[in-house]
């Protein structure tokens, strides 16, 4: 997947220290410092996050968190309420910038990014709270997210012919590919201000995806659905992540979809990492069991 | 080259600095008029505040409401009523403005977003001004000062080889201001209502909640909002006539919050003084270089530098955006 | 009925995407250009074209600035007044310096001198927004105004402070000045007018205007899906601010004749910050819907008491045309907040099903 950039992200090379993360119960670990390197999947480190700690103020939200995230899976980020997931997303946004630590995407350094900068180099992601556009339609909330990938000047812009038409209709014909798949064809012209919260954050999901992202956050894609919901959310995800080949992160508390869907799981509680690896072995560890979980399944 | 460089230099740095302390007399009175605006500003501020710190509603409308109330106390006199009923009477008619604002307009604009509820305030002021001018009349009045036991007549202070000369009404006007918020601030922090206010001010949905009735709340504040417009007008009105023309003044409010913060009560006092002597220093020592006339302006490009640098205000809450 | 859409199915993404996909909108705006364009000219007296429909087109463009600034944007601003006269003073200066140039040319060139200025009092907007910016764009609109007094080279330093509209003439045409024609007059307007709302409309529905929505929504997220903040935010000044400067040199070229200070003042900012509210912010329509209403309703204040055969000032009229406006602005955002323009569209909505009440759309 491609992603047509500016290629202007600011990057500062970093001396980073090897990062272990010999201290946590896991099984897999992979030395982020060292880029592309081959794991037992077979697949390359797209994103890995070494030693990040952020605070705001006296407050700790992360603290010294180190997991690197492998092209073409899903990993599953997890915790209770308050461990820290959506501040470790928006640092990987560039939303947030860590204190300390480094995020390294495709084997790029990088400290303090700009959020702009990290959509540009190939990071997308939906929010909490569903972060949609509310005075524009859907079809236009998921043509915001090609903005990145459209050039075309003032001068046509003003015409609206000939170039400016063309990319228009380009892109829009891109964009309604992400709208069949995700099956909003029906609202495309309403404001989405008007759409029920579940048809919301699918649109989000489609702004998100017209972005052709190589890594994707999600960050409770599911809350507040009903069953079916999550069984077409869950279908969309695996869809993106088979066909398109997109590297996603989801922050989810349902502990069935995290089963179903995530290749590997990484557990945060109060700022800290006490689990990473796959579900089935996160799931028996009983750091996580305590913090979390409560029974094991 | 360089000599025009240092000559521009020391228009703008030196000589100014120069002028002031050469006239240490002259300068203290610089001070004090710039003082007295100060004060006045921060009056007006102070309606702002309320009603902005209660409801997170901007009051546009503030400006007019000085000049609304001024003109109904000189009426009601003109009438042949005297100074002190008058003056309860006046009390009265802003309590009845502030209840039929709060129903006909604030009830029915409840969930809006904040920028509905401003223009809706933008269009009370058009209401306001027109029947005001309606009703009373354009043309500037004078304000019965004497009438209300307010001290005419003025002081000379003899300092630095000259004189200073105070105005008695203004000394009663700052300690006047002073009292009032005093008795605000002690009223917010202290007071069950006051504890409401802020609640409201806070999240309107929440407050519903734990049984704030956000109606009688609103009322109260805009008719707390509506004395102090009162109390301003006849301030103002006392130094110089009640017309129509302190309604642009009032736009100078909004410097004066920028640089206190909108919500804060204190603030809005040191807003005002540094504004209201800022200017005046700038006109009367700088304004000769621009050619007069930018006390203007001075007020909002101050506001400006400053939301540069600090964008909540000298005492406003750090905005922190949470996604 | 009338309105029905039945039938008139879209079969390529360029249809769907066009300004008037409904025939019936293209029928009517093709009606309104043939009023516009042909009857008008020929039937309306000097008055109406002078005093009603330039005024009215004047004002409508300077809304479609504001709106583009603060309805699209979202960037509020109450400098309107003295962009506009940027744009009046960069002209009245431009055919000084080069008399022999077309005035419209210069018309158009004042309007970037407007958006250069506009850039400068919109770059505190990355730091600063909503009710704050409000206030930067007061700072622009006093300090802006102090200039045009002070600042004699602007006026050619003739006595009274004011700029005297020289006479321009296309061939044997005049165009400004005593001798040219109420008829003449309205017809560039127009014509200028109609050019502009078409480029601002190809411009809002592309890339561009898509940006300035995301930005008014959420610049949070517009940020996170790339857009940069403020290269929109200074894009959406620029482009305003062009076109009240175009708005403003028109108004003083073709309407006034000449103008003083007071025509660039923070009233005329207000006034055009009511026409975009009443209209609809967000919609170009209501841009014309709002012009159309706040500069007709004061005239036709102005007539009813006389034609009622009542005696009243003009003063008062102007009091009672303020309280209902004011009125009106309150109602307004109470009833339906987005002005005309959604009242419009709402009534096109019932024209789908009328005459048949029961019917759903």
């Amino acid at each position: 997947m491609t992603t047509a950039t500016a290629g202007d992200s600011k990057t500062e090379v970093s001396t980073t220290a090897g990062s272990t993360n010999g201290s946590i119960p896991d099984g897999s670990t992979t030395d982020g410092s060292i880029p592309d390197v081959a794991t037992s999947d077979g697949k390359a480190t797209l994103l890995s996050v070494e030693n990040v700690t952020l605070s705001f103020g006296g407050v700790k939200a992360i603290e010294d968190i180190s997991f690197d995230i492998l092209e073409g899976e899903i990993r599953a980020i997890i915790g209770p309420n308050g461990a820290g997931k959506t501040s470790m997303l928006n640092v990987i946004n560039g939303f947030y910038h860590p204190q300390q630590g480094t995020i390294t995407f495709r084997g790029k350094p990088r400290r303090r990014m700009r959020p702009y900068e990290a959509a540009a180099s190939g990071i997308a992601r939906t929010f909490q709270n569903v972060a949609l556009f509310k005075g524009m339609s859907t079809l236009d909330n998921v043509m915001s997210g090609r903005s990145l990938k459209m050039h075309r000047g003032l001068f046509w812009q003003m015409l609206h012919v000939g170039p400016a038409r063309r990319e228009e209709i380009e892109h829009r014909q891109r964009v309604e590919e992400i709208i069949d798949f995700l099956e909003i064809a029906h609202i495309r012209k309403q404001p989405v201000g008007k759409l029920p919260y579940g048809l919301q954050k699918r649109v989000e999901l489609g702004r998100a995806m017209a972005m052709e992202p190589d890594l994707l956050l999600l960050d409770e894609p599911m809350a507040g659905m009903n069953l079916e919901e999550k069984e077409d959310m869950s279908r969309y995800i695996i869809g993106l992540n088979d066909e398109f080949r997109t590297t996603i992160a989801l922050i989810e508390h349902d502990m069935g979809v995290v089963m179903d869907l995530a290749d590997r799981v990484v557990v945060l509680d109060y700022g800290r990492k006490i689990g990473d690896g796959p579900p089935e072995e996160v799931q028996q560890s009983q750091q996580v069991i305590d913090a979390y979980l409560g029974v094991a399944r | 080259m360089l000599a025009i460089v240092i000559e521009w230099l020391n228009t703008l740095f030196v000589a100014p600095f120069v002028d002031m302390f050469s006239l240490p007399d002259f300068l203290l009175q610089v001070l004090w008029e710039g003082f007295v605006s100060g004060v006045l500003y921060a009056l007006i501020a102070l309606g702002f505040v309320l009603i902005f710190k209660a409801s997170g509603v901007f009051n546009f409308a503030q400006g007019i409401m000085v000049v609304f109330a001024a003109l109904v106390l000189v009426s009601l006199h003109a009438m042949g009523m005297p100074a002190w009923v008058a003056l309860a009477l006046t009390v009265g008619v802003m309590g009845i403005f502030a209840l039929v604002v709060e129903r006909v307009v604030l009830r029915k604009l409840v969930n809006q977003p904040d920028a509905i509820l401003l223009m809706a305030t933008i269009g009370l002021t058009l209401v306001v001004k027109g029947a005001g001018q309606l009703f009373f009349g354009g043309e500037p009045k004078s304000m019965i000062t004497e009438e209300l036991g307010l001290p005419t007549g003025s002081s000379d202070w003899e300092v630095f080889d000259g004189i200073v000369i105070f105005q008695h009404i203004d000394i009663a006007a700052a300690v006047i201001a002073i009292l009032m918020v005093a008795s605000l601030g002690v009223f917010f922090s202290k007071t069950r209502i006051g504890r409401a206010l802020r609640a409201v001010a806070d999240d309107h949905q929440a407050a519903l909640s734990v049984g704030i009735s956000l109606n009688q709340i609103w009322a109260i504040v805009w008719f707390a909002a509506g004395i102090v417009a009162l109390v301003t007008g006849i301030m103002w009105g006392a130094r110089s006539d009640v017309s129509f023309a302190l309604e642009i003044i009032a736009l100078k409010a909004l410097a004066v919050l920028i640089l206190g913060g909108f919500t804060s009560i204190p603030g809005a006092i040191v807003g005002g003084l540094l504004v209201g002597i800022g200017e005046k220093l700038f006109e009367v020592y700088w304004g000769p270089i621009f050619g007069g006339g930018v006390e203007a302006w001075f007020a909002y490009v101050l506001a400006l530098v400053f939301l540069l640098f600090r964008p909540q205000g000298l005492f406003g809450e750090r905005i922190i955006e949470r996604v | 009925m009338i309105y029905r859409e039945a039938g008139q199915y879209k079969t390529s993404y360029a249809s769907d995407q066009a300004l008037l996909p409904i025939r019936q909108d293209r029928i009517g705006l093709l009606l309104i250009l043939v009023i516009a364009f042909v009857i008008v000219p020929i039937f309306g007296s000097s008055f109406f074209l002078g005093s009603i429909m330039i005024p009215f087109l004047v004002f409508a463009l300077a809304a479609i600035g504001l709106n583009i600034l603060t309805g699209y944007a979202g960037q509020l601003s109450l400098g309107t007044g003295a962009f506009m006269g940027v744009g009046a003073y960069a002209c009245y200066k431009l055919t000084s310096y080069f008399p022999d140039v077309n005035i419209i040319v210069h018309v158009l060139v004042s309007g970037l001198f407007a958006a250069l200025i506009g850039v400068i009092f919109g770059l505190p907007s990355l730091r600063i927004k909503g009710l704050y910016l409000a206030i930067t764009t007061l700072a622009a609109q006093f300090f802006l105004e102090w200039c045009f007094i002070r600042i004699a080279w602007l006026y050619n330093n003739n006595d009274s402070g004011a700029i005297e509209v020289p006479r321009r003439y296309i061939g044997d045409l005049a165009l400004t000045g005593p001798t040219a024609t109420p008829v003449t007059r309205y017809l560039v307007i127009l014509s200028l007018v109609a050019i502009m709302t078409l480029v601002a409309a190809n411009v809002l529905r592309g890339r561009i205007g898509r940006s300035w929505m995301m930005i008014r929504d959420m610049d949070i997220a517009a940020e996170l899906m790339g857009i940069r903040p403020l290269r929109a935010k200074l894009s959406a000044f620029a482009f305003s601010s062009y076109y009240c400067g175009v708005a403003g040199a028109l108004m003083v070229f073709f309407w006034l004749g000449s103008a003083e200070v007071e025509a660039f003042d923070i009233n005329h900012s207000f006034l055009i910050l009511f026409m975009v509210i009443i209209g609809g912010m967000g919609s170009l329509a209501g841009c014309f819907m709002g012009a159309a209403f706040l500069w007709i309703l004061p005239i036709v204040i102005r007539f009813v008491p006389s034609v009622l055969g009542i005696d009243m000032l003009a003063a008062t009229t102007e009091h009672i045309s303020n309280i209902i406006i004011g009125a009106l602005i309150i109602f307004f955002l109470i009833v339906e907040p987005h002005g005309f323009a959604r009242l419009w569209q709402i009534g096109k909505e019932k024209l789908r099903t009328w005459p048949f009440p029961y019917a759903s759309s």
